[in-house]
């Protein structure tokens, strides 16, 4: 069954991050509180008008009902309030059905805030349960994969069948770096080169400490409502042109394909709604907890061809000012990574991008970006479309 | 610390009873005869629910591999490997290669099952590069 086109019937219309990296003196629940009012003042809407809320579940701060946590604290009483349990691309997925329950009627304005302290706030057992979060528990976790590792078998594998070197790896987290540099609220921010990813410490071979992303504290948020409502509000809306996911396993030993992810489906169905195609995209903000997974996106997003992911980043197409910028606030690998709220800051930078209002780092003329993130162990994938007009 | 210790269920049972005897087993469809890993209650290739514990080859390739250089807790001295094993009988399954310097590791390298224990309980099969294996068998 075809499924109702949302297309530019719902828009972003509030944004939000609060200072990243180590960030000891607030708890999460206080950084998802400072970014959701960040995130309604910016639209210009008091926390009453707020009758749907997103929270992400914090790893630092636990709770079983995070965002029915979060609304008490906040005193907003919504009729549409979930919290999600992981992040990634479930933090796009459920923009995905944020957007819906507003076309639906569900709610009319949804603040989706998410928040925590991987750096500061884990104590021993929380940051080993963060580790062996993934992993099938009886037939992948005894022989102790770290998360690099399950990206390294990643890597490896498409290295093997493509060709792809450690120096095209590299250059993803180059390119990041090279994007972060421009940004003042990012947490890494000297430039580094492809010698200096290669010669940092090796974590899980083939990757290296400069090929993992951040561990930080942060928060962020944005506020969606549909684009009749966005018309009043205070800043120009971002439109949501299309959105797709795709799930295909939980286990990367039960994955059908190392080096061919459901990006692939989430992109063609977020195109589809949107009526475009890859070539239309002034810029994309791709998943970047570990290099290998931006050269599979770019490949399966259509960016560039199978295979060819590595000649792709080796031509610069994704530095600043490269014809395909890629993760213009610095990703995860440069600018921060909160765990579950990592996805939220390509969200809030695209639309910093696309009012117009990045500053040093703003691609010129920027009018429609793809924006994706992938959860688990390239498991569960959704990618999303924002544009400047709404269609 | 001790290693992370799967936890058997009366359906896995059969395949950790195999381990700690030495050999390998897989479940095999009795309608499509293709063999599954890790078990379940249904056929993954066609919904099936006559399954039938089958020992198997032991032997397989390496589909992909990493060195971990940062164990994941005090428990896994690194560097140790972690692999991605395709089963000859078709399976993929996780696991690790010992007995060999990561530099003679390749994707696509032809390995087999060896088996170590993991705690008085619980034996886990792990893979040697053939040649390897053959060579101190002789």
């Amino acid at each position: 069954m075809a499924i109702a086109n949302m297309s530019g019937k719902v828009a972003i219309v509030g944004a939000f991050d609060t200072p990243v990296g180590a960030i000891p003196g607030s708890t999460p629940m206080e950084l998802c509180v400072q970014a959701a009012l960040g995130a309604l003042a910016d639209a210009g809407l008091r926390r009453e008008q707020v009758d749907g809320l997103v929270t992400c579940n914090a790893m630092a701060q636990p709770m079983l009902y995070h965002a029915e946590a979060m609304a008490e604290y906040l005193q907003i009483f919504p009729r549409y309030c979930m919290a999600v349990g992981a992040g990634g691309g479930t933090t796009f997925s459920i923009i995905h059905h944020a957007a819906a329950a507003i076309v639906t009627g569900m709610a009319d304005i949804v603040l989706v805030a998410m928040a925590d302290s991987l750096r500061s706030g884990l104590s021993r057992e929380q940051a080993l349960l963060v580790q062996s979060s993934t992993g099938h528990p009886e037939f992948e976790q005894p022989f102790g994969p770290t998360v690099p590792a399950y990206y390294g078998l990643i890597a490896r594998a498409h290295m093997a069948r493509y060709g792809t070197t450690a120096e095209q790896l590299a250059q993803v987290a180059v390119s990041g770096r090279a994007h972060a540099v421009l940004n003042p609220a990012a947490q890494m921010r000297d430039p580094i080169t492809i010698a200096d990813v290669l010669d940092s410490r090796m974590i899980a071979d083939p990757l290296h400490l400069l090929d993992c992303s951040l561990v930080s504290d942060g928060g962020s948020a944005i506020v969606l409502t549909s684009a009749e409502l966005a018309r009043d509000l205070a800043q120009a809306p971002v439109y949501l042109l299309g959105a797709g996911e795709g799930h295909t396993h939980e286990h990367i030993s039960q994955a059908h394909s190392l080096t061919t992810s459901a990006a692939r489906e989430a992109g063609e169905r977020a195109y589809a709604m949107a009526g475009l195609g890859p070539r239309d995209m002034d810029f994309a903000q791709l998943y970047d907890c570990f290099t290998p997974t931006v050269l599979i996106e770019l490949e399966d997003l259509g960016f560039c061809a199978k295979g060819e992911g590595g000649a792709f980043l080796e031509s610069g197409a994704t530095l600043p000012g490269g014809t395909l910028p890629v993760n213009t606030h610095g990703g995860l690998l440069s600018h921060c990574h909160p765990g579950n709220p990592g996805s939220m800051f390509a969200l809030t930078e695209t639309v910093w991008q696309l009012r117009h209002a990045a500053g040093a780092r703003q691609v010129r003329d920027a009018g429609v970006a793809l924006v994706h993130a992938q959860g688990g162990i390239m498991s569960s994938h959704t990618a999303l479309i924002l544009g400047r007009e709404a269609g | 610390m001790t290693r992370i210790l799967p936890r058997p269920t009366a359906l896995s049972q059969p395949y950790w009873d195999g381990c700690r005897e030495g050999v390998l087993r897989l479940q095999q469809c009795a309608d499509c005869a293709r063999f599954q890993f890790y078990p379940r209650c249904i056929c993954s290739h066609c919904a099936g629910t006559r399954l039938e514990w089958q020992t198997v080859s032991g032997r397989g390739v390496l589909a992909s591999y990493t060195v971990v250089q940062r164990g994941i807790s005090a428990a896994y001295p690194a560097p140790y490997v972690v692999a991605l094993i395709d089963l000859a009988e078709g399976p993929r399954m996780m696991s690790s290669v010992i007995g060999a310097a990561p530099e003679e590791l390749q994707v696509g390298a032809a390995v087999e099952v060896n088996f170590a224990e993991w705690s008085p309980d619980i034996d886990m099969p792990v893979f040697r590069l053939i040649e390897q294996a053959r060579g101190e068998s002789s």
